[in-house]
């Protein structure tokens, strides 16, 4: 297992919490907490070492769109970087639904 | 959402076993009341896995929720199956016996609360193997203390079924509901073949394995109360109705004649087939007779834990 924390800038406060997917094979936990300031971070913990530069072009794509103040957390059990990404946006649409 | 009338009653209904574990305990509750409690963002995580190199999931794969049911108090417990096989850990067994505790001290302060077990569970979770035996201890002695005072129903409905430990949960509620779908033993089909080689036990010969454990076969023993397909409608109906029911005159494990009478009709000289194992309605109605024989005046001050161990030595 593997543990790394990336920050983002943030312009906005987020919604409310949200929280969705499981950590079974191939899927995620996203744990979205709103938090004051301007920064976003990110912290995960992923069953697949050694991807971290695979992690982080998911996250600073994510990040493009999104940019509300938020702590999250993702509890990894080897998505892909495609099922990374839906769920992040399900964890954004869950949040400001 | 408009119904497509041209499509038969079972493409409509809503599936139960595809919900997910939180969606499957919110389903069962009355609009608007079901409450988690210590959900995902308590942040209560098993502190064991991360040292083994597994990642943990924010609610250890345990959901607790407390609302009423049909207007009745509830609590409502869901394993995530897809998390660790549901396996019991540490902190998902302690979620679980608390919150039977809760209902049962809700209950003799006069305030009679259920519980609903949704198990979707391998058994102990290997990483935390003896917390997660510590825990079944628990968990058994807080359904055997709940269950004189309201129905502890569980709920055994998609395919990873109910093993191990947490089958002698199942044994030990006022109810077994469980889905055609659902599966129901003690040691599951991949370790009796790891054990006895695959000439004796065929993990993968998936209509063996249902004839065997399976919620049909299940039912036709005599271990499961209530048999529904897989509906969310259907599943929600059949709770309310066991928890209105309420606590049974005998619970199933303090029928001791009764099991041993069952197990007289078998020869176990011959290869027995899992149809034999099918105990006619006929017979069971006439062995309700036996059930009643075996309930014996028992005191609270006995301990529930003493009840128990009497029916056993009987």
């Amino acid at each position: 297992m593997e543990e790394f924390e990336f920050n983002y800038p943030a312009k906005r406060k987020a919604t409310r919490r949200a929280h969705v997917g499981v950590v079974g094979s191939g899927d995620l936990e996203v744990l979205l907490d709103p938090v004051d300031g301007d920064t976003a971070s990110v912290r995960i913990r992923t069953s697949v070492d050694s991807f971290k530069t695979k992690w982080q072009a998911v996250l600073d794509r994510f990040f493009g769109q999104y940019d509300a103040a938020v702590h999250i957390e993702i509890n990894d059990a080897g998505a892909t970087p495609g099922a990374v990404f839906l769920r992040l946006q399900q964890a954004v649409e869950a949040s400001e639904s | 959402m408009n119904k497509l009338t041209f499509l038969p009653e079972y493409l409509q209904r809503r599936s139960f076993i595809e919900l997910s574990a939180r969606d499957r305990a919110k389903s069962l509750f009355d609009s608007g009341t079901g409450r988690e409690l210590a959900g995902p963002f308590d942040r209560i995580e098993s502190p064991w896995l991360a040292m083994q190199g597994v990642t943990p999931q924010a609610d250890d794969g345990c959901i607790v929720m407390r609302g009423t049911i049909g207007g009745r108090q509830a609590v409502v417990i869901a394993f995530s199956g897809a998390f660790q096989g549901g396996g019991i850990g540490e902190v998902s067994g302690a979620k679980l016996t608390a919150a039977l505790d809760l209902a049962c001290r809700d209950s003799e302060q006069g305030s009679q609360s259920s519980a609903v077990l949704l198990l979707e569970t391998g058994g102990v979770r290997l990483q935390e193997a003896n917390l997660g035996l510590a825990a079944v201890a628990e968990i058994i002695s807080s359904i055997i203390a709940l269950r004189r005072y309201a129905p502890v129903i569980s709920v055994i409905a998609g395919p990873v079924g109910c093993f191990g430990g947490m089958s002698l949960a199942a044994g030990v509620s006022s109810y077994v509901v469980m889905t055609p779908e659902g599966r129901l033993g003690l040691n599951g089909p991949e370790v009796i073949e790891e054990e006895s080689g695959v000439e004796e036990f065929d993990a993968s010969d998936r209509s063996m394995i249902w004839s065997i454990y399976g919620g049909q076969q299940r039912y036709n023993q005599g271990l499961v109360d209530v048999l529904v397909d897989d509906d969310a409608d259907q599943m929600v109906k059949t709770v309310r109705e066991l928890i209105a029911k309420g606590v049974p005159e005998v619970p199933r494990s303090q029928q001791v004649d009764l099991c041993r009478s069952k197990i007289a009709t078998l020869d176990p000289s011959t290869q027995w087939d899992p149809s034999e194992f099918s105990w006619s309605a006929a017979s069971l109605l006439s062995s309700e007779a036996l059930a009643k024989e075996d309930a014996r005046p028992t005191g609270r001050d006995q301990g529930p834990i003493d009840d128990e161990r009497k029916g056993i030595q009987q």
